[in-house]
């Protein structure tokens, strides 16, 4: 999916986004809002220098433009897997555009994003999912690991994953799943600045994740553990 | 027992906290057990993981959760990132010196995939919504799994974190990088080579992590204690601080191939012998050089 | 996965008050939570275990457990992960005796 295409239907007054290499910046009009855009395209590996850009755009808006809400605009393969970045500290370099996010949201930001493409953990975690409210288009996928490199590692059959992959949520890569598990909170289609403004609206500042997951049934246990845990 | 790396989560929380303080919550006869890995015939525990409740540190009221790295390798389900997650809203409601996280985590659970994901990025959440209502969490890492994954980053996110030269600190384990890049990328089985690139020393002298420790509780229990009475220190001038720091980190090594350039770069003359160096006497040669 | 259990009469009724888990569920290793069961005169053991096909080797294990130690009221669980049957009565005897040391009151 091109972002250009997403960027024109979700900000139907306008937008000055440009993609430098992998990292998409700007600013786009949706309605009388103003948002700041940050995120990636070409499913881009987000390694350390991407993360700071991100980071960067994030504190730049708090910075110059209170309250003004932040897109993010996801397509990512995952983070990089290069020795290089281990050395530098990405983790550290991930968990500081986290912290950032947070930041802004509690200086008054609301933070939105929206997987137009794909998105793989390690490079959606300090981004996409630190959001208000995170949406998708019907055609992405969410994941954390390709099913080959899961059985490696846990050494479960890539058959019997593959297999799960088609039937259970747990396991299943399209973002519908996410919406089912409360990660994701819809998909987005038709009319997107008319979403965007919605979410805008809509879009609560505390994690209720779990409490969407419980409802639609898609994960049934953490809210309710969770509760446990802070009330027992 | 004296060895953090040798305990398991339930001995790290007698040898860190102060004697008969310690209150589990959700202890292993609630049952809270994964129904995930049921689904796929593997074995589950009672307390899926990760050892949650109160206590005291030093005097320090705390709330403190252990993960036991010898189960699925510390990786983070549904269940688990629930308890860690619940006891955090707890800290909303009760006082607190600050909350204490002995991690130690393969990062998301494979086996609970989308489950794991979502789990994992709700403790990095409510570790970064902690930091800014003004509480200090403070993380361990010095165990024999290491701490990566999305649990590397909520480690990142922590206000401070105190390891020892066993622990280690990334984001994607050295066989996952050696899988997805062959061995020239990373040789995982090279373990001087993985000290050098996420272990404790590195890590502390590259600035991630705040104290570097000997492997033995009453040492990460006193670090622990200076940690959480270091407060609290989120805001946009911290953040932009460390957008700064991160910066010039990547100006000034992002050409460097070893964490050896890197030590060498930081003032010490032969880096061969960091990894030779006494604890204490790193720490001390190192408050000249630290690069944060 | 295979659950098992079994039951033991005929042994002193145990005091203790608190439950107490022992060991990890990792690769050759299990744990074992005990607690007081105030109404009861036996003692269970609930077992799930990744190893399938040896009910014979763990109800020897079990009995001689209990014959070494003749608790009852007392119920035993056990998440159990491939360990040898040395390992099994190693961990159930350190379970009794952290049920029954001085911390169980």
């Amino acid at each position: 999916m091109e972002w250009d295409s997403v960027a024109k239907r979700l900000f139907d007054r306008g937008h000055d986004i440009v993609a430098t290499g992998d990292l998409l910046s700007g600013t786009g009009h949706c309605g009388d809002t103003t948002f700041a855009v940050v995120g990636s395209t070409n499913h881009a590996e987000i390694g350390v220098e991407l993360t700071l850009a991100m980071a960067r755009r994030v504190i730049e808006t708090m910075r110059e433009h209170p309250n003004r809400p932040i897109l993010f605009l996801i397509d990512t393969q995952g983070q990089r897997l290069r020795h290089r970045d281990e050395l530098l500290g990405i983790h550290h370099y991930m968990a500081h555009l986290a912290q950032c996010v947070e930041l802004a949201r509690s200086r008054g930001h609301r933070v939105l994003a929206l997987v137009y493409d794909q998105a793989l953990s390690g490079g959606f975690l300090a981004s996409g999912m630190m959001a208000d409210l995170c949406a998708a288009l019907p055609g992405a996928e969410i994941r954390v690991m390709n099913l080959a490199a899961m059985a490696r590692v846990t050494r479960l059959p890539e058959e019997r994953l593959t297999a799960l992959a088609k039937t259970s949520p747990v396991f299943a890569p399209g973002a519908v799943n996410y919406v089912q598990m409360g990660a994701v909170d819809a998909l987005w289609d038709g009319d997107l600045a008319a979403r965007l403004a919605a979410a805008l609206r809509d879009a609560s500042s505390t994690d209720t994740r779990r409490e969407l997951g419980r409802a639609r049934g898609g994960r049934e246990l953490a809210a309710t553990i969770a509760e446990r845990a802070a009330a027992e | 027992m004296q060895s953090y790396y040798e305990a398991t989560a339930r001995e790290r929380i007698v040898g860190i906290l102060d004697e008969g303080s310690w209150r589990e919550i959700l202890p292993p006869t609630t049952r809270t057990l994964s129904p995930h890995l049921a689904a796929l015939d593997l074995p589950a525990a009672f307390d899926d993981g990760v050892v949650i409740g109160s206590g005291a540190l030093d005097n320090l009221p705390v709330l403190l959760a252990s993960q036991e790295g010898g189960f699925m390798g510390g990786a983070v389900g549904e269940i688990q990132g629930a308890k860690i997650v619940g006891l955090f809203e707890r800290a909303k409601a009760q006082r607190v010196a600050g909350i204490v996280l002995l991690l130690e985590s393969g990062g998301v659970r494979l086996q609970e995939a989308n489950a794991g994901l979502i789990a994992v990025s709700e403790v990095i959440r409510a570790i970064c919504a902690a930091r800014v209502r003004g509480t200090p969490v403070v993380a361990a890492i010095g165990g024999k799994f290491g701490c990566f994954g999305g649990m590397g980053i909520a480690a990142g996110c922590c206000t401070r974190i105190v390891m020892s030269e066993e622990g280690r600190l990334g984001l994607s384990g050295p066989e996952v990088i050696e899988t997805a890049r062959g061995v020239e990328e990373f040789d995982s089985l090279d373990r001087a080579l993985v000290w050098r690139t996420v272990g404790g020393k590195h890590r502390f002298l590259l600035g991630d992590c705040a104290m570097l420790v000997d492997d033995r509780q009453a040492a990460f229990r006193e670090a622990l204690a200076r940690a959480l009475r270091a407060g609290e220190n989120l805001s946009l001038e911290s953040v932009q601080h460390e957008q700064q720091i991160l910066e010039e980190r990547l100006a000034r090594f992002g050409s460097h191939t070893d964490g050896e350039d890197i030590w060498r770069d930081l003032g010490f003359d032969k880096p061969a012998n960091v990894p030779l160096l006494a604890t204490d006497a790193l720490v001390a040669l190192s408050q000249q050089t630290r690069a944060a | 996965m295979e659950r098992l259990q079994f039951r033991f009469d005929g042994g002193r009724r145990a005091t203790a008050v608190n439950s107490c888990v022992v060991g990890v569920v990792a690769s050759g290793n299990l744990e074992v939570l005990v607690e007081p069961t105030q109404a009861s005169d036996d003692c269970t053991i609930d077992i799930s275990t990744a190893a399938n096909g040896f009910g014979e080797v763990w109800h020897a294990v079990m009995a001689d457990f209990f014959e070494r130690h003749r608790l009852v009221g007392i119920r035993i669980s056990i998440n159990d992960a491939g360990a040898t049957p040395a390992i099994v009565a190693l961990r159930l005897d350190q379970a009794i005796e952290e049920f029954t040391g001085p911390d169980s009151r």
